[in-house]
């Protein structure tokens, strides 16, 4: 009898590997079209069987445990428009759907003008997940707890989509349909993010509860965005996340902020509007009281940070 | 006892030898090995919590093409449940009936069946193909249910005060009279305390690759705690006779007791032997949280009592541990190791093994030990309080020495317990100041540790090198110490030193890596086997000189004449006697087996800060030292490393993880990312205080160092958030919810 260990053997190994995996890749049909259209058209001809892939950081997750199995994957990372982050002449931002967290961190300017929407989708996973992870897989994967999706909705981000039936734009918050569903009609496909140009005294700030450092899925996620202007707070947006089957834009609260120096009342006002809005569950990862609860106190300490970075902005 | 303090290499931090392959990813664990013709094994698990099995009908998977055997309890050597046959700890009536359901089906994932097929994808479709004839039945998951008078019965014949029950077993240990000393005592402090179960949460998921030759020759490629145990309990289960099996220890990512038993390597040469193909089975990380371990759940109540100038008088402590589907849950590790550090005249402790649909448990770090010592140090730091004493300082009033008879049993000898609570009341961290909504928490533990079996071989290579052969599986940095025992006697450069870990044919039997007893054992071994090399060398350095051999001595590796009256000969180093062997009588080595003795328990002493963001009620460990009296620390890196790995348990089982169960009776949380282990940015940088007393009945004074740092944690982390709280928990882990309601209780309250 033969045995071979890999260190003595490295090409054996390989093929261990490979008819190890769990899906037959075979079974799976992979394009990776150049182009918008021909993705749009291999993947609404394909129907409900199809994927778009972007970082994969959820779908292949998905696919490992059997809960998804694609018969036509479509890779939409060559499709340049889908890949850019491009800033335009009076100060707005455009974001391709598949532009992982670090290419976006690495970006000179977009940290600077959004930092709470920068630090919402760096805080996807680790360093590894970030060389992959996109706001766009994010936001279309539909977790409740995606923590780019609060950050996003609280920059009053709008997304351009195409499809068959060609483009259309949505406000973020009007993606998410439910857990793992979204509004987005058969075949069509997120393309890229806008921002709108900010003005001087605008700052944003993200924060999530989890009970570790990292590694971990927001219990809440609060997106917390600001205009200051004399101390006075002239405009803002609040998203809140795990809270609710769909990431909630939350009126009230940004409406107890408006016009007020951010000062106690003010505060305890958006806190209580948050932990209103909140229509959790008792699940594995937290209790409704404490979701209620800790809705109020990320709102109060996202204002705070948001607050001081308009100041200094 | 050596008692040489110029060491050159023992008590030296040297690299570990299987460090560059670990590193580089080439090191082979037991899923990286292949062979030729290998086909994919894959089990069939019960979805139920409970479940009579009234039939299984194989036969649409077996004629799935690609489908090359499948087993069932049916392959599986049945030992009946009236007969014990023990191995080790294990019962192999429970064993038999763990790795593979036979009367029922007694937990979600217990396997019913399994497949070996050309792919794993056939194997996973020919799993569904396989129908089960389930009579789904009660079932109950929590100590308090299961107890209960008309609780569900798992065993029907399991009694305990002669009715059927889930209670499997019950142990006592008595000294003096409790109630004669709580009559004496002047406080008195009693709770009660709960602990979830905690996986071992080892990194590699159990794997192996079987072969089975037509004679009914054995390989098994594995990843686990023990070779020895591998093929012990495969023969048992199988039938195949020990001499036929030849267990190889993959290097293994993580066990900390849980790779004590078997799981897959019985399923795997069965589905081998009736395939004539070598398989491979690797658990997915759910199969692990659902089918392995975990440690007890428990609930224990625990009453001390003291008098005023802080004695303690007496103590008394039960404790209620899950088991899991089979009995033997480490009530022993609860009931035995929590008083220990302490001399108290009298004290009652009792454990009872409590079944449930559960996964049977295995062993975890000191198993029992941080159950039982969370309650009992929690209990101290309150008696504490109301005794207006420091935690440290009540310890040390009451701690155990040379002479006192431990509540477990033996008078202790020489032992360093009150040596770590002065270490720890010394340290600079007990005196720093501490910030806002910060607070300090103590607590000690202690564990047995264990000797047994050993064996090594000790050969001298033709370019006059050494190779140690030992046969229990590294998991600590095993490799490196021994090498630094066996250099610095050889006097020769470690790094001349090469320790494998030998296969079940190739090196004498060795217990299991577990019992914190592998460098105690080993070192013994190795010293005796390295002894009788040396004296051999010396030997032919006689013989070359024409000396008296008694006239030559070792030093520095070369053999001297021993003194001016030996004669004035130049020395022969070990590479110029290696050369002459042929000549002088052939290859030399030493062989050694012993049934080692001597292993001394071991004590910790911890001191912890957390801060609470009261908001969140998130409890952040920020700063912790560990003190231990480690013995000798051989190779001081390892046994830092065993500290802080202890700790980062510990603080794991305290703060965030648990098995969560839905009300289907199944476990919600079987991932890393629901079951919370702490990660590394969760844990400040831990600190030790190796405390040295050695262990004078070893040749270096080791003791065992890799189970106690996991006892006190627990306690530490929940006195010290009662310090920066003032609010008690009695529940672990004290996750962000809990915390928040008990300080919202505590607030409206005021
Ligand atoms: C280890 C690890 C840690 C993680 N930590 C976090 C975390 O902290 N916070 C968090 O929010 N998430 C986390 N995730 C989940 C995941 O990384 C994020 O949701 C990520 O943003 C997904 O992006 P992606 O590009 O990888 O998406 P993909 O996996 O490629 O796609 C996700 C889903 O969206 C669809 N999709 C993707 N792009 C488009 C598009 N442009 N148009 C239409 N449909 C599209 C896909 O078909 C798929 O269903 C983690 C995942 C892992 C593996």
């Amino acid at each position: 009898m033969q045995w071979s260990a890999p260190r003595n053997d490295g090409p054996s190994q390989a093929a261990g590997n490979t008819t190890g995996n769990t899906f037959i890749m075979s079974d799976i049909q992979y394009v990776a079209p150049r182009t918008l259209d021909e993705a749009i058209g291999a993947y609404a001809a394909a129907g409900s069987a199809a994927r778009i892939l972007a970082g994969g950081t959820d779908l292949l997750v998905q696919m490992r445990s059997g809960a998804v199995k694609p018969g036509l994957i479509v890779d939409i990372k060559k499709i340049g428009e889908m890949t850019a982050i491009e800033e335009t002449k009076d100060g707005g931002f455009r974001v391709g759907a598949a532009v992982s967290g670090m290419a976006l961190h690495d970006h000179p300017r977009f940290g600077k003008v959004w930092p709470g929407v920068l630090e919402a989708i760096n805080l996807i996973g680790s360093k590894q997940v970030q060389g992959r992870a996109s706001a766009g897989g994010n936001l279309c994967n539909a977790s409740p707890a995606g923590d780019s999706v609060p950050a996003l909705v609280a920059a009053g981000a709008v997304v351009t989509v195409a499809g068959p039936q060609g483009r259309r734009e949505l406000k973020v918050e009007e993606v998410p349909a439910g857990p793992g569903r979204t509004n987005l009609k058969p075949g069509e496909i997120v393309v890229a993010f806008t921002l709108l140009p900010r003005p001087k005294g605008a700052s944003d700030a993200y924060l999530r509860m989890i009970p570790r450092t990292e590694m971990d899925i927001a219990v809440v996620g609060c997106g917390v965005n600001l205009t200051m202007k004399g101390g006075v707070c002239t405009d803002a947006r609040v998203g809140l996340g795990a809270v609710a089957p769909t990431v909630l834009l939350v009126e009230a609260a940004a409406k107890a902020l408006i016009g007020s120096k951010l000062d106690e009342k003010a505060l305890e006002a958006a806190a209580r509007a948050c932990s209103a809005a909140c229509r959790p569950i008792d699940d594995k990862r937290g209790t409704i009281v404490y979701r209620t609860k800790v809705a109020g106190v990320l709102l109060r300490r996202a204002t705070a940070i948001a607050a001081k970075r308009a100041q200094e902005r | 006892m050596n008692v040489v303090t110029n060491n050159k290499w023992i008590g030296q931090s040297t690299i570990r030898p299987d460090g560059v392959d670990k590193v580089t990813g080439r090191a082979a664990f037991a899923a990286d090995t292949t062979m030729p013709g290998m086909i994919w094994g894959k089990v069939l698990r019960s979805p139920h919590p409970h479940a009579r099995i009234r039939g299984i009908d194989t036969s649409k998977a077996e004629a799935l093409p690609g489908v090359k055997a499948v087993v069932t309890a049916k392959d599986i050597v049945e030992f009946p449940v009236d007969k014990s046959v023990m191995l080790g700890i294990q019962d192999m009536r429970w064993m038999c009936r763990n790795v593979m359901a036979r009367e029922k089906a007694l937990f979600p994932g217990h396997p019913v069946a399994a497949v070996a097929a050309t792919s794993e994808a056939i194997a996973a479709k020919a799993c569904e193909l396989i129908e089960v004839d389930y009579e789904v039945l009660p079932w109950s998951i929590e100590i308090e249910d299961a107890i209960k008078p008309d609780a569900p019965i798992l065993h029907e014949f399991n009694t305990f005060e002669g009715k059927p029950s889930n209670i499997a077993g019950k142990m006592e240990l008595k000294k003096g009279d409790v109630a004669e000393g709580f009559a004496r005592a002047e406080v008195v402090v009693e709770r009660t305390f709960t602990t979830r179960a905690v996986h071992q949460g080892y990194i590699e998921p159990h794997a192996c690759l079987i072969g089975v030759g037509a004679d009914g020759k054995t390989t098994i490629w594995s990843s686990s705690q023990g070779q020895f145990m591998v093929r012990a309990m495969t023969s048992l289960l199988t039938g195949i006779p020990q001499s036929d099996i030849r267990a190889i220890p993959a290097e293994i990512g993580g066990g900390f007791g849980g790779k004590t038993i078997v799981y897959l390597e019985p399923l795997a040469t069965m589905l081998a032997k009736k395939s004539g193909r070598p398989v491979k089975m690797v658990m997915t990380r759910e199969e692990v949280m659902r089918a392995t371990g975990p440690t007890s759940a428990s609930t224990s109540t625990v009453k001390i009592g003291a008098t005023k100038d802080g004695k303690i008088v007496a103590a008394q402590g039960t404790f209620y541990l899950q088991a899991g589907a089979f009995p033997g849950s480490p009530i022993r590790g609860a009931a035995g190791c929590s008083f220990s550090p302490y001399d108290i005249p009298h004290v009652l402790s009792i454990g009872y093994d409590v079944l449930s649909n559960r996964s049977k448990v295995a062993a975890y770090r000191a198993p029992g030990a941080p159950i039982g010592a969370f309650a009992v140090e929690c209990v101290l730091d309150e008696l504490a309080e109301a005794l207006k004493i420091d935690p440290l300082a009540l310890r040390l009033k009451n701690a155990a020495k040379e002479g006192t008879k431990a509540s477990h049993g033996p008078v202790y000898p020489r032992i360093g317990y009150v040596e770590t609570v002065e270490a720890a009341m010394n340290s600079e961290h007990y005196k720093a100041p501490l910030g806002k909504l910060q607070g300090r928490g103590v607590a000690s533990g202690f564990w047995f540790n264990a000797g047994g079996e050993s064996s090594a071989q000790v050969n001298i290579t033709e370019d006059g090198n050494v190779v140690v052969t030992t046969g229990h599986p590294d998991i600590g940095g095993s490799r490196a110490a021994i090498a630094n025992v066996c250099a610095e006697l050889l006097g020769i450069d470690y790094r001349r030193v090469s320790v494998i870990i030998g296969d079940t044919q190739t090196v004498g039997f060795s217990n299991l890596t577990g019992g914190s007893r592998v460098l105690f054992a080993s070192a013994m071994v190795v010293t005796q086997a390295t002894e009788q090399v040396i004296a051999t060398l010396c030997k032919r350095a006689a013989k070359i000189w024409e000396i008296d051999p008694e006239a030559v001595t070792w030093e520095e590796g070369a053999a001297r004449p021993a003194g001016a009256n030996a004669g004035k000969f130049p020395p022969l180093t070990l590479k110029e006697l290696a050369d002459k062997a042929p000549a002088l009588g052939g290859p030399v080595g030493a062989s050694v087996q012993l049934n080692t003795q001597g292993a001394e328990g071991g004590f910790g002493t911890h001191v912890c800060d957390v801060e609470v963001d009261v908001d969140l009620g998130i409890v952040r460990v920020v700063r912790y030292t560990a003190v231990q009296d480690v013995g000798r620390a051989v190779h001081p890196g390892y046994v830092e490393g065993q500290l802080q790995g202890g700790v980062g348990q510990g603080i794991g089982w305290a703060l965030s993880e648990e098995y969560i169960y839905n009300k289907d009776g199944k476990v919600d949380n079987p991932g890393f990312l629901d079951y919370r282990m702490p990660v590394c940015s969760d844990l400040p940088m831990i600190d030790t205080i190796l405390v040295e007393v050695p262990n004078p009945k070893h040749p270096q004074g080791v003791k065992g160092v890799g189970e106690v740092p996991l006892v006190p944690v627990m306690a530490a982390v929940a006195n010290a958030v009662h310090n920066a709280l003032g609010k008690r928990f009695y529940a672990l882990p004290m996750s962000p919810p809990k915390v928040l309601e008990a300080l919202e209780v505590a607030q409206a309250a005021e």
